[in-house]
Protein backbone atom coordinates (compact mmCIF):
# COMPACT_ATOMS: atom_id res chain seq x y z
CA UNK A 1 0.00 0.00 0.00
CA UNK A 2 1.32 3.42 -0.92
CA UNK A 3 0.01 6.50 0.90
CA UNK A 4 1.44 9.80 -0.26
CA UNK A 5 1.23 13.09 1.61
CA UNK A 6 1.08 16.16 -0.63
CA UNK A 7 -0.21 19.73 -0.50
CA UNK A 8 0.25 22.11 -3.42
CA UNK A 9 1.26 24.91 -1.08
CA UNK A 10 4.50 24.53 0.85
CA UNK A 11 4.73 24.66 4.61
CA UNK A 12 1.21 23.41 5.34
CA UNK A 13 2.42 20.42 7.35
CA UNK A 14 3.08 17.57 4.90
CA UNK A 15 6.12 16.34 6.71
CA UNK A 16 4.39 16.64 10.09
CA UNK A 17 1.48 14.50 8.93
CA UNK A 18 3.71 12.00 7.12
CA UNK A 19 6.10 11.33 10.00
CA UNK A 20 3.44 11.22 12.70
CA UNK A 21 1.37 8.87 10.58
CA UNK A 22 4.37 6.57 10.04
CA UNK A 23 5.25 6.60 13.73
CA UNK A 24 1.69 5.75 14.74
CA UNK A 25 1.65 2.54 12.69
CA UNK A 26 3.47 0.09 14.92
CA UNK A 27 1.51 -2.91 13.77
CA UNK A 28 2.70 -6.12 12.18
CA UNK A 29 3.03 -4.77 8.68
CA UNK A 30 6.44 -3.33 7.77
CA UNK A 31 6.41 0.46 7.32
CA UNK A 32 8.65 2.21 4.80
CA UNK A 33 9.05 5.97 4.82
CA UNK A 34 10.15 7.55 1.54
CA UNK A 35 11.01 11.25 1.55
CA UNK A 36 10.57 12.31 -2.07
CA UNK A 37 11.01 16.02 -1.36
CA UNK A 38 14.55 15.62 -2.63
CA UNK A 39 15.11 19.35 -3.04
CA UNK A 40 14.47 19.99 0.64
CA UNK A 41 14.27 16.66 2.47
CA UNK A 42 13.32 17.33 6.09
CA UNK A 43 11.72 14.16 7.44
CA UNK A 44 15.06 12.84 8.71
CA UNK A 45 15.25 15.81 11.09
CA UNK A 46 12.24 14.33 12.90
CA UNK A 47 12.74 10.60 12.38
CA UNK A 48 16.50 10.72 13.05
CA UNK A 49 17.19 7.45 11.23
CA UNK A 50 20.45 5.64 11.46
CA UNK A 51 21.76 5.78 7.91
CA UNK A 52 23.17 2.45 6.81
CA UNK A 53 23.86 3.00 3.15
CA UNK A 54 24.40 5.82 0.71
CA UNK A 55 24.05 5.49 -3.03
CA UNK A 56 25.00 7.98 -5.71
CA UNK A 57 22.26 8.61 -8.27
CA UNK A 58 23.06 9.93 -11.68
CA UNK A 59 21.59 10.40 -15.08
CA UNK A 60 23.28 9.15 -18.24
CA UNK A 61 24.76 11.98 -20.25
CA UNK A 62 26.47 11.67 -23.63
CA UNK A 63 30.18 11.41 -24.12
CA UNK A 64 31.62 11.91 -27.58
CA UNK A 65 34.39 9.76 -29.04
CA UNK A 66 36.35 12.42 -30.92
CA UNK A 67 37.96 9.85 -33.18
CA UNK A 68 34.68 8.43 -34.39
CA UNK A 69 32.67 11.68 -34.55
CA UNK A 70 32.42 13.28 -37.98
CA UNK A 71 30.49 16.33 -36.74
CA UNK A 72 27.42 15.51 -38.82
CA UNK A 73 25.20 17.23 -36.25
CA UNK A 74 22.58 14.50 -36.09
CA UNK A 75 22.78 14.34 -32.27
CA UNK A 76 22.10 18.05 -31.91
CA UNK A 77 19.18 17.72 -34.29
CA UNK A 78 17.70 14.80 -32.36
CA UNK A 79 18.07 16.30 -28.91
CA UNK A 80 14.73 17.71 -27.77
CA UNK A 81 16.33 19.57 -24.90
CA UNK A 82 19.05 21.49 -26.75
CA UNK A 83 21.63 19.72 -24.62
CA UNK A 84 23.99 19.18 -27.58
CA UNK A 85 25.33 21.72 -30.04
CA UNK A 86 27.70 21.01 -32.90
CA UNK A 87 29.76 23.99 -33.96
CA UNK A 88 32.44 23.56 -36.59
CA UNK A 89 34.71 20.80 -35.33
CA UNK A 90 33.38 20.75 -31.84
CA UNK A 91 30.51 19.06 -30.00
CA UNK A 92 29.29 20.97 -26.96
CA UNK A 93 27.33 19.13 -24.27
CA UNK A 94 25.22 20.92 -21.68
CA UNK A 95 24.68 18.31 -18.94
CA UNK A 96 22.20 20.43 -16.96
CA UNK A 97 19.80 20.40 -19.93
CA UNK A 98 20.13 16.67 -20.65
CA UNK A 99 17.19 14.48 -19.61
CA UNK A 100 19.11 11.27 -20.21
CA UNK A 101 16.76 9.97 -22.92
CA UNK A 102 19.62 8.18 -24.65
CA UNK A 103 18.50 9.20 -28.14
CA UNK A 104 21.84 10.62 -29.24
CA UNK A 105 23.85 7.52 -28.40
CA UNK A 106 21.19 5.28 -29.91
CA UNK A 107 20.92 7.16 -33.18
CA UNK A 108 24.47 8.43 -33.83
CA UNK A 109 25.31 7.08 -37.32
CA UNK A 110 28.99 6.75 -36.41
CA UNK A 111 28.45 5.04 -33.06
CA UNK A 112 30.53 7.84 -31.59
CA UNK A 113 28.38 8.54 -28.53
CA UNK A 114 28.52 6.55 -25.36
CA UNK A 115 26.95 7.44 -22.05
CA UNK A 116 28.52 8.35 -18.79
CA UNK A 117 26.82 8.79 -15.47
CA UNK A 118 26.55 12.29 -14.03
CA UNK A 119 25.63 12.42 -10.35
CA UNK A 120 22.57 14.53 -9.54
CA UNK A 121 22.14 13.52 -5.92
CA UNK A 122 22.27 10.72 -3.40
CA UNK A 123 19.92 8.29 -1.74
CA UNK A 124 20.37 7.41 1.91
CA UNK A 125 18.76 4.38 3.53
CA UNK A 126 18.43 3.51 7.15
CA UNK A 127 15.94 2.72 9.86
CA UNK A 128 14.31 4.29 12.85
CA UNK A 129 11.90 2.93 15.46
CA UNK A 130 11.05 -0.06 13.30
CA UNK A 131 10.52 2.02 10.15
CA UNK A 132 12.61 1.60 7.02
CA UNK A 133 13.72 5.05 5.96
CA UNK A 134 14.80 6.26 2.50
CA UNK A 135 15.35 9.76 1.24
CA UNK A 136 16.93 11.48 -1.72
CA UNK A 137 19.07 14.59 -1.56
CA UNK A 138 19.45 16.61 -4.71
CA UNK A 139 22.90 18.11 -5.20
CA UNK A 140 23.10 21.91 -4.84
CA UNK A 141 22.84 23.62 -8.22
CA UNK A 142 21.23 20.59 -9.87
CA UNK A 143 17.95 21.52 -11.61
CA UNK A 144 16.34 18.14 -12.26
CA UNK A 145 14.74 16.38 -9.33
CA UNK A 146 12.58 13.78 -11.06
CA UNK A 147 15.22 11.11 -11.84
CA UNK A 148 16.21 11.17 -8.17
CA UNK A 149 12.57 10.88 -7.04
CA UNK A 150 12.20 7.93 -9.40
CA UNK A 151 15.22 6.30 -7.75
CA UNK A 152 13.77 6.82 -4.25
CA UNK A 153 10.49 5.27 -5.37
CA UNK A 154 12.21 2.15 -6.62
CA UNK A 155 12.66 1.36 -2.91
CA UNK A 156 8.92 0.99 -2.30
CA UNK A 157 8.22 -2.19 -0.34
CA UNK A 158 5.28 -3.80 -2.09
CA UNK A 159 4.53 -6.02 0.91
CA UNK A 160 4.19 -3.23 3.42
CA UNK A 161 2.82 0.21 4.08
CA UNK A 162 4.71 2.97 2.30
CA UNK A 163 4.41 6.59 3.34
CA UNK A 164 5.65 9.10 0.76
CA UNK A 165 6.48 12.70 1.65
CA UNK A 166 5.81 14.70 -1.55
CA UNK A 167 7.41 18.03 -2.54
CA UNK A 168 5.18 21.14 -2.80
CA UNK A 169 3.69 22.36 -6.09
CA UNK A 170 1.85 20.63 -8.93
CA UNK A 171 4.54 20.11 -11.57
CA UNK A 172 6.80 17.22 -12.57
CA UNK A 173 8.45 16.43 -9.20
CA UNK A 174 5.01 16.20 -7.57
CA UNK A 175 3.66 13.95 -10.31
CA UNK A 176 6.67 11.67 -10.08
CA UNK A 177 6.27 11.43 -6.29
CA UNK A 178 2.50 10.76 -6.13
CA UNK A 179 2.24 8.52 -9.21
CA UNK A 180 1.18 5.00 -8.27
CA UNK A 181 -0.19 5.95 -4.83
CA UNK A 182 -3.22 4.07 -3.56
CA UNK A 183 -4.28 7.15 -1.67
CA UNK A 184 -3.05 10.70 -1.26
CA UNK A 185 -3.49 12.82 1.86
CA UNK A 186 -3.62 16.51 0.97
CA UNK A 187 -2.55 18.76 3.80
CA UNK A 188 -3.84 22.30 3.67
CA UNK A 189 -4.43 25.33 5.85
CA UNK A 190 -7.64 27.39 6.02
CA UNK A 191 -6.29 30.50 4.28
CA UNK A 192 -6.77 31.85 0.73
CA UNK A 193 -3.30 30.51 -0.18
CA UNK A 194 -4.08 27.12 1.30
CA UNK A 195 -7.38 26.95 -0.58
CA UNK A 196 -5.98 28.14 -3.92
CA UNK A 197 -3.19 25.57 -3.86
CA UNK A 198 -5.51 22.85 -2.55
CA UNK A 199 -7.68 23.32 -5.62
CA UNK A 200 -4.62 22.88 -7.85
CA UNK A 201 -3.60 19.76 -5.96
CA UNK A 202 -7.12 18.36 -6.25
CA UNK A 203 -7.06 18.93 -10.02
CA UNK A 204 -3.71 17.16 -10.20
CA UNK A 205 -4.93 14.10 -8.29
CA UNK A 206 -8.14 13.92 -10.28
CA UNK A 207 -6.09 13.97 -13.46
CA UNK A 208 -3.94 11.15 -12.10
CA UNK A 209 -7.04 9.29 -10.85
CA UNK A 210 -5.66 8.89 -7.33
CA UNK A 211 -8.18 8.84 -4.47
CA UNK A 212 -7.55 11.51 -1.86
CA UNK A 213 -8.76 13.22 1.30
CA UNK A 214 -7.83 16.40 3.13
CA UNK A 215 -6.15 17.15 6.44
CA UNK A 216 -6.67 20.72 7.63
CA UNK A 217 -3.72 21.93 9.64
CA UNK A 218 -3.82 24.97 11.93
CA UNK A 219 -7.55 24.46 11.49
CA UNK A 220 -8.57 27.21 13.88
CA UNK A 221 -6.63 30.00 12.12
CA UNK A 222 -8.03 31.58 8.98
CA UNK A 223 -11.52 31.15 7.58
CA UNK A 224 -14.00 28.41 6.70
CA UNK A 225 -13.62 28.48 2.91
CA UNK A 226 -11.60 25.26 2.74
CA UNK A 227 -14.47 23.51 4.52
CA UNK A 228 -17.01 25.05 2.15
CA UNK A 229 -14.95 23.98 -0.86
CA UNK A 230 -14.55 20.42 0.41
CA UNK A 231 -18.27 20.16 1.13
CA UNK A 232 -19.15 21.44 -2.32
CA UNK A 233 -16.68 19.15 -4.08
CA UNK A 234 -17.58 16.20 -1.92
CA UNK A 235 -14.03 15.86 -0.64
CA UNK A 236 -13.45 13.90 2.51
CA UNK A 237 -11.93 15.80 5.45
CA UNK A 238 -9.83 13.21 7.24
CA UNK A 239 -8.48 15.17 10.18
CA UNK A 240 -8.12 18.63 11.67
CA UNK A 241 -5.05 19.69 13.59
CA UNK A 242 -5.46 22.91 15.58
CA UNK A 243 -2.80 25.60 15.86
CA UNK A 244 -1.08 25.13 19.20
CA UNK A 245 2.15 26.72 20.30
CA UNK A 246 3.27 23.33 21.73
CA UNK A 247 2.89 21.79 18.27
CA UNK A 248 4.71 24.67 16.57
CA UNK A 249 7.45 24.50 19.20
CA UNK A 250 7.81 20.70 18.87
CA UNK A 251 8.00 21.07 15.09
CA UNK A 252 10.67 23.75 15.39
CA UNK A 253 12.83 21.39 17.43
CA UNK A 254 12.36 18.41 15.16
CA UNK A 255 10.10 16.58 17.63
CA UNK A 256 7.09 14.60 16.32
CA UNK A 257 3.71 15.71 17.69
CA UNK A 258 3.04 12.25 19.10
CA UNK A 259 6.14 12.49 21.31
CA UNK A 260 5.07 15.86 22.70
CA UNK A 261 1.32 15.18 22.86
CA UNK A 262 0.85 11.38 23.14
CA UNK A 263 -2.93 11.64 22.68
CA UNK A 264 -2.18 12.39 19.02
CA UNK A 265 -1.00 8.85 18.43
CA UNK A 266 -4.62 7.64 18.54
CA UNK A 267 -5.66 10.46 16.22
CA UNK A 268 -3.03 9.51 13.64
CA UNK A 269 -4.01 5.85 13.93
CA UNK A 270 -7.56 6.92 13.20
CA UNK A 271 -6.30 8.90 10.23
CA UNK A 272 -4.71 5.72 8.90
CA UNK A 273 -7.91 3.70 9.47
CA UNK A 274 -9.82 6.43 7.72
CA UNK A 275 -7.44 6.30 4.76
CA UNK A 276 -7.52 2.51 4.61
CA UNK A 277 -11.31 2.52 4.62
CA UNK A 278 -11.22 4.79 1.59
CA UNK A 279 -8.89 2.71 -0.53
CA UNK A 280 -11.01 0.63 -2.81
CA UNK B 1 17.08 48.70 -12.49
CA UNK B 2 17.56 46.01 -9.85
CA UNK B 3 16.04 42.55 -9.61
CA UNK B 4 15.22 41.19 -6.17
CA UNK B 5 14.00 37.62 -5.65
CA UNK B 6 12.30 36.39 -2.48
CA UNK B 7 13.02 32.70 -1.91
CA UNK B 8 13.17 30.27 0.98
CA UNK B 9 13.98 26.67 0.09
CA UNK B 10 11.28 25.51 2.48
CA UNK B 11 7.70 26.29 1.51
CA UNK B 12 5.32 28.27 3.65
CA UNK B 13 7.86 30.48 5.39
CA UNK B 14 6.17 33.68 4.21
CA UNK B 15 7.67 34.53 0.81
CA UNK B 16 4.46 35.70 -0.81
CA UNK B 17 3.28 37.70 2.20
CA UNK B 18 6.61 39.57 2.21
CA UNK B 19 6.60 40.04 -1.57
CA UNK B 20 3.09 41.53 -1.41
CA UNK B 21 4.17 43.87 1.37
CA UNK B 22 7.18 44.96 -0.69
CA UNK B 23 4.80 45.60 -3.58
CA UNK B 24 2.90 47.93 -1.31
CA UNK B 25 6.00 49.65 0.12
CA UNK B 26 8.26 49.98 -2.90
CA UNK B 27 7.96 52.64 -5.56
CA UNK B 28 8.72 52.32 -9.27
CA UNK B 29 8.61 48.56 -9.52
CA UNK B 30 7.24 45.64 -11.46
CA UNK B 31 6.23 42.40 -9.75
CA UNK B 32 6.81 38.90 -11.08
CA UNK B 33 5.22 35.78 -9.59
CA UNK B 34 7.64 32.99 -10.44
CA UNK B 35 5.93 30.32 -8.35
CA UNK B 36 4.25 29.23 -11.55
CA UNK B 37 2.88 25.89 -10.38
CA UNK B 38 1.24 27.19 -7.20
CA UNK B 39 0.99 30.93 -7.71
CA UNK B 40 -0.57 32.89 -4.85
CA UNK B 41 0.61 36.49 -5.19
CA UNK B 42 -2.48 37.39 -7.23
CA UNK B 43 -4.63 36.66 -4.17
CA UNK B 44 -3.10 39.69 -2.46
CA UNK B 45 -2.47 42.00 -5.43
CA UNK B 46 -5.78 41.43 -7.25
CA UNK B 47 -4.53 41.83 -10.80
CA UNK B 48 -6.63 42.91 -13.72
CA UNK B 49 -5.36 40.82 -16.61
CA UNK B 50 -4.37 42.97 -19.62
CA UNK B 51 -2.57 40.42 -21.76
CA UNK B 52 -2.92 36.67 -21.83
CA UNK B 53 -0.47 34.44 -23.70
CA UNK B 54 -0.25 30.74 -24.32
CA UNK B 55 2.84 28.99 -23.11
CA UNK B 56 3.94 26.25 -25.47
CA UNK B 57 7.03 24.25 -24.73
CA UNK B 58 8.31 20.83 -25.48
CA UNK B 59 6.43 18.07 -27.24
CA UNK B 60 4.20 15.16 -26.47
CA UNK B 61 4.14 12.03 -28.59
CA UNK B 62 1.02 10.27 -29.79
CA UNK B 63 0.63 6.89 -31.50
CA UNK B 64 -1.60 6.51 -34.53
CA UNK B 65 -3.33 3.17 -33.82
CA UNK B 66 -4.08 2.75 -37.53
CA UNK B 67 -0.40 2.65 -38.42
CA UNK B 68 0.97 0.92 -35.32
CA UNK B 69 1.72 -2.78 -35.71
CA UNK B 70 2.57 -3.32 -32.03
CA UNK B 71 6.22 -4.18 -32.72
CA UNK B 72 7.16 -2.70 -29.35
CA UNK B 73 10.33 -0.97 -30.51
CA UNK B 74 9.16 2.28 -28.91
CA UNK B 75 8.63 0.60 -25.54
CA UNK B 76 12.23 -0.63 -25.71
CA UNK B 77 13.77 2.79 -26.30
CA UNK B 78 11.66 4.86 -23.91
CA UNK B 79 13.67 5.67 -20.81
CA UNK B 80 10.75 7.26 -18.99
CA UNK B 81 8.47 4.21 -18.82
CA UNK B 82 5.87 6.25 -20.67
CA UNK B 83 4.94 3.65 -23.30
CA UNK B 84 3.12 0.46 -22.52
CA UNK B 85 1.02 -2.23 -24.03
CA UNK B 86 -2.57 -1.83 -23.12
CA UNK B 87 -5.24 -4.49 -23.23
CA UNK B 88 -8.35 -2.79 -24.46
CA UNK B 89 -11.69 -4.16 -23.40
CA UNK B 90 -13.19 -3.45 -26.78
CA UNK B 91 -10.46 -4.42 -29.23
CA UNK B 92 -9.22 -8.00 -29.26
CA UNK B 93 -5.57 -7.08 -29.91
CA UNK B 94 -3.19 -5.19 -27.66
CA UNK B 95 -2.75 -1.52 -28.17
CA UNK B 96 0.37 0.50 -27.49
CA UNK B 97 -0.23 3.78 -25.76
CA UNK B 98 1.89 6.68 -24.55
CA UNK B 99 1.13 8.08 -21.13
CA UNK B 100 1.26 11.83 -21.68
CA UNK B 101 2.06 12.47 -18.02
CA UNK B 102 5.18 10.31 -17.99
CA UNK B 103 6.28 11.36 -21.50
CA UNK B 104 9.16 13.84 -21.40
CA UNK B 105 8.91 14.59 -25.09
CA UNK B 106 12.33 13.34 -26.20
CA UNK B 107 10.76 11.94 -29.36
CA UNK B 108 13.13 9.00 -29.70
CA UNK B 109 10.16 6.63 -30.03
CA UNK B 110 9.00 8.51 -33.13
CA UNK B 111 12.49 8.34 -34.63
CA UNK B 112 12.82 4.57 -34.22
CA UNK B 113 9.26 3.61 -35.19
CA UNK B 114 9.54 1.52 -38.39
CA UNK B 115 5.91 2.27 -39.28
CA UNK B 116 6.16 6.01 -38.81
CA UNK B 117 3.19 5.70 -36.49
CA UNK B 118 4.25 8.14 -33.79
CA UNK B 119 3.56 11.83 -34.18
CA UNK B 120 4.88 14.83 -32.33
CA UNK B 121 2.40 17.25 -30.89
CA UNK B 122 3.41 20.64 -29.60
CA UNK B 123 2.53 20.90 -25.97
CA UNK B 124 0.39 23.65 -24.49
CA UNK B 125 1.85 23.83 -20.98
CA UNK B 126 0.13 26.82 -19.50
CA UNK B 127 -0.57 30.52 -19.76
CA UNK B 128 1.13 33.70 -18.69
CA UNK B 129 -0.28 37.13 -18.08
CA UNK B 130 0.62 40.77 -17.89
CA UNK B 131 -1.67 42.49 -15.44
CA UNK B 132 -2.31 45.83 -13.83
CA UNK B 133 -2.55 46.06 -10.08
CA UNK B 134 -2.88 49.10 -7.89
CA UNK B 135 0.80 48.58 -7.09
CA UNK B 136 1.98 48.50 -10.70
CA UNK B 137 2.41 45.81 -13.33
CA UNK B 138 2.43 42.15 -12.40
CA UNK B 139 3.67 39.39 -14.68
CA UNK B 140 2.38 36.00 -13.60
CA UNK B 141 1.56 32.60 -15.00
CA UNK B 142 -0.23 29.39 -14.56
CA UNK B 143 1.50 26.17 -15.44
CA UNK B 144 -0.94 23.54 -16.63
CA UNK B 145 -1.70 20.78 -14.15
CA UNK B 146 0.94 18.06 -14.21
CA UNK B 147 2.98 19.92 -16.81
CA UNK B 148 6.71 20.27 -17.26
CA UNK B 149 8.94 23.13 -18.29
CA UNK B 150 8.30 25.25 -15.21
CA UNK B 151 11.85 26.63 -15.52
CA UNK B 152 11.15 27.93 -19.03
CA UNK B 153 7.89 29.52 -17.91
CA UNK B 154 9.70 31.21 -15.02
CA UNK B 155 12.29 32.59 -17.44
CA UNK B 156 9.52 33.90 -19.67
CA UNK B 157 7.79 35.63 -16.74
CA UNK B 158 11.06 37.18 -15.63
CA UNK B 159 12.03 38.29 -19.11
CA UNK B 160 8.72 40.08 -19.57
CA UNK B 161 8.83 41.70 -16.16
CA UNK B 162 12.32 42.95 -16.92
CA UNK B 163 11.29 44.34 -20.29
CA UNK B 164 8.36 46.21 -18.75
CA UNK B 165 10.61 47.59 -16.02
CA UNK B 166 13.13 48.78 -18.60
CA UNK B 167 10.53 50.34 -20.86
CA UNK B 168 8.84 52.16 -18.02
CA UNK B 169 12.12 53.14 -16.43
CA UNK B 170 11.36 51.35 -13.21
CA UNK B 171 13.83 50.88 -10.37
CA UNK B 172 12.99 47.34 -9.25
CA UNK B 173 11.67 43.99 -10.36
CA UNK B 174 10.36 42.20 -7.28
CA UNK B 175 10.19 38.45 -7.83
CA UNK B 176 8.19 35.98 -5.74
CA UNK B 177 10.11 32.72 -6.04
CA UNK B 178 9.00 29.10 -5.72
CA UNK B 179 9.99 26.72 -2.91
CA UNK B 180 12.72 24.12 -3.35
CA UNK B 181 16.15 24.35 -4.98
CA UNK B 182 15.48 22.80 -8.41
CA UNK B 183 14.84 24.04 -11.91
CA UNK B 184 12.18 26.78 -11.33
CA UNK B 185 14.19 28.12 -8.37
CA UNK B 186 17.37 28.29 -10.40
CA UNK B 187 15.45 30.08 -13.16
CA UNK B 188 14.04 32.56 -10.60
CA UNK B 189 17.40 33.21 -9.03
CA UNK B 190 19.95 33.34 -11.79
CA UNK B 191 21.18 36.82 -12.62
CA UNK B 192 19.26 38.73 -9.94
CA UNK B 193 20.91 41.51 -7.96
CA UNK B 194 19.80 40.27 -4.57
CA UNK B 195 18.10 37.21 -3.10
CA UNK B 196 16.15 37.72 0.12
CA UNK B 197 15.90 34.35 1.83
CA UNK B 198 12.92 34.03 4.15
CA UNK B 199 13.49 31.46 6.83
CA UNK B 200 11.83 30.42 10.07
CA UNK B 201 13.34 29.24 13.36
CA UNK B 202 12.63 25.54 12.84
CA UNK B 203 15.15 22.81 12.11
CA UNK B 204 13.54 22.36 8.70
CA UNK B 205 13.70 26.10 8.03
CA UNK B 206 17.38 26.22 8.96
CA UNK B 207 18.27 23.13 6.94
CA UNK B 208 16.47 24.45 3.87
CA UNK B 209 17.98 27.93 4.28
CA UNK B 210 21.47 26.46 4.26
CA UNK B 211 20.71 24.59 1.04
CA UNK B 212 19.22 27.62 -0.72
CA UNK B 213 22.18 29.77 0.38
CA UNK B 214 24.33 27.09 -1.26
CA UNK B 215 22.35 27.50 -4.48
CA UNK B 216 22.71 31.30 -4.37
CA UNK B 217 26.47 30.94 -3.87
CA UNK B 218 26.67 28.36 -6.66
CA UNK B 219 25.14 30.85 -9.09
CA UNK B 220 27.03 33.84 -7.70
CA UNK B 221 23.97 35.65 -6.36
CA UNK B 222 24.26 37.81 -3.26
CA UNK B 223 21.96 36.53 -0.53
CA UNK B 224 20.54 38.18 2.59
CA UNK B 225 18.22 36.60 5.15
CA UNK B 226 15.13 37.53 7.12
CA UNK B 227 13.72 35.40 9.91
CA UNK B 228 9.95 35.07 10.00
CA UNK B 229 8.02 34.06 13.14
CA UNK B 230 11.34 34.45 14.93
CA UNK B 231 9.81 34.35 18.42
CA UNK B 232 8.38 30.83 17.97
CA UNK B 233 11.82 29.47 18.90
CA UNK B 234 14.38 32.00 20.09
CA UNK B 235 17.13 29.42 20.40
CA UNK B 236 16.82 28.48 16.74
CA UNK B 237 16.63 32.16 15.80
CA UNK B 238 19.96 32.62 17.52
CA UNK B 239 21.44 29.66 15.60
CA UNK B 240 20.29 31.25 12.35
CA UNK B 241 21.90 34.56 13.29
CA UNK B 242 25.13 32.80 14.22
CA UNK B 243 25.13 30.78 11.03
CA UNK B 244 24.59 33.93 8.96
CA UNK B 245 27.30 35.79 10.79
CA UNK B 246 29.70 32.92 10.20
CA UNK B 247 28.82 32.82 6.51
CA UNK B 248 29.01 36.58 6.11
CA UNK B 249 25.34 36.90 5.28
CA UNK B 250 23.43 39.86 6.62
CA UNK B 251 20.18 39.38 8.52
CA UNK B 252 17.78 42.05 7.32
CA UNK B 253 15.30 41.66 10.14
CA UNK B 254 13.22 39.43 12.38
CA UNK B 255 9.46 39.32 12.04
CA UNK B 256 7.45 38.20 15.08
CA UNK B 257 4.69 35.61 14.93
CA UNK B 258 1.37 37.41 14.91
CA UNK B 259 -2.12 36.36 13.90
CA UNK B 260 -2.57 39.68 12.08
CA UNK B 261 -0.63 38.09 9.22
CA UNK B 262 -3.36 35.48 8.75
CA UNK B 263 -6.12 38.04 9.28
CA UNK B 264 -4.66 40.20 6.51
CA UNK B 265 -4.28 37.15 4.29
CA UNK B 266 -7.92 36.17 4.82
CA UNK B 267 -8.90 39.71 3.83
CA UNK B 268 -6.69 39.50 0.75
CA UNK B 269 -4.46 42.48 1.48
CA UNK B 270 -0.72 42.87 2.15
CA UNK B 271 -0.16 42.80 5.91
CA UNK B 272 1.56 46.22 5.89
CA UNK B 273 -1.76 47.74 4.83
CA UNK B 274 -3.71 45.91 7.49
CA UNK B 275 -1.72 46.55 10.63
CA UNK B 276 0.75 49.26 11.45
CA UNK B 277 2.71 47.89 14.39
CA UNK B 278 4.96 44.85 15.08
CA UNK B 279 5.03 42.76 11.94
CA UNK B 280 4.42 45.65 9.56
CA UNK B 281 7.03 47.90 11.13
CA UNK B 282 9.59 45.15 10.83
CA UNK B 283 8.72 44.41 7.20
CA UNK B 284 9.08 48.12 6.44
CA UNK B 285 12.54 48.10 7.99
CA UNK B 286 13.45 44.99 6.02
CA UNK B 287 12.35 46.64 2.79
CA UNK B 288 14.42 49.75 3.56
CA UNK B 289 17.49 47.60 4.20
CA UNK B 290 16.94 45.46 1.11
CA UNK B 291 16.48 48.60 -0.95
CA UNK B 292 19.63 50.29 0.30
CA UNK B 293 21.56 47.04 -0.29
CA UNK B 294 20.39 47.03 -3.89
CA UNK B 295 21.01 50.72 -4.44
CA UNK B 296 24.54 50.41 -3.07
CA UNK B 297 25.51 47.54 -5.34
CA UNK B 298 26.85 48.61 -8.71
CA UNK B 299 24.89 47.30 -11.63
Amino acid sequence: MIISVASGKGGTGKTTVAINLALSLNGNIPVTFLDCDVEEPNAYLFLKPQIKSTQSIGIPIPEIDKFKCNYCGKCAEICAYNAIAVVKKQVLIFPELCHGCGGCSLLCPEGAISETEKEIGIIEEGSTSGISFIHGKLNIGEPMATPLIRAVKRKVNSDGINIIDVPPGTSCPVIEAVKGSDFCILVTEPTPFGLNDLKLAVETLRKLKIPFGVVINRADLGDSKVDDYCAKENILILMRIPFRREIAMAYSKGVPIISELPEYKERFKKLFDNVQANIK
Amino acid sequence: MKQIVIISGKGGTGKTIITASFASLAENKVMADCDVDAADLHLLLHPEIKEKHEFRAGNKLVIDPQKCNQCGKCIEVCRFDAISEHQSTRAPEHQIIIDSISCEGCGICAKVCPEDAIMTKENLCGEWYISDTKYGSLVHARLGIAEENSGKLVSLVRQNAKTIAENKNMDYVIIDGPPGIGCPVIASLSGVDLALIVTEPTLSGIHDMERIIGVANHFGVKAVVCINKYDLNLENTQSIEEYCQGSNIEVMGKIPFDKVVIEALVRGIPVVEYSKDGVSEEIEKIWERVRSHCDESVS
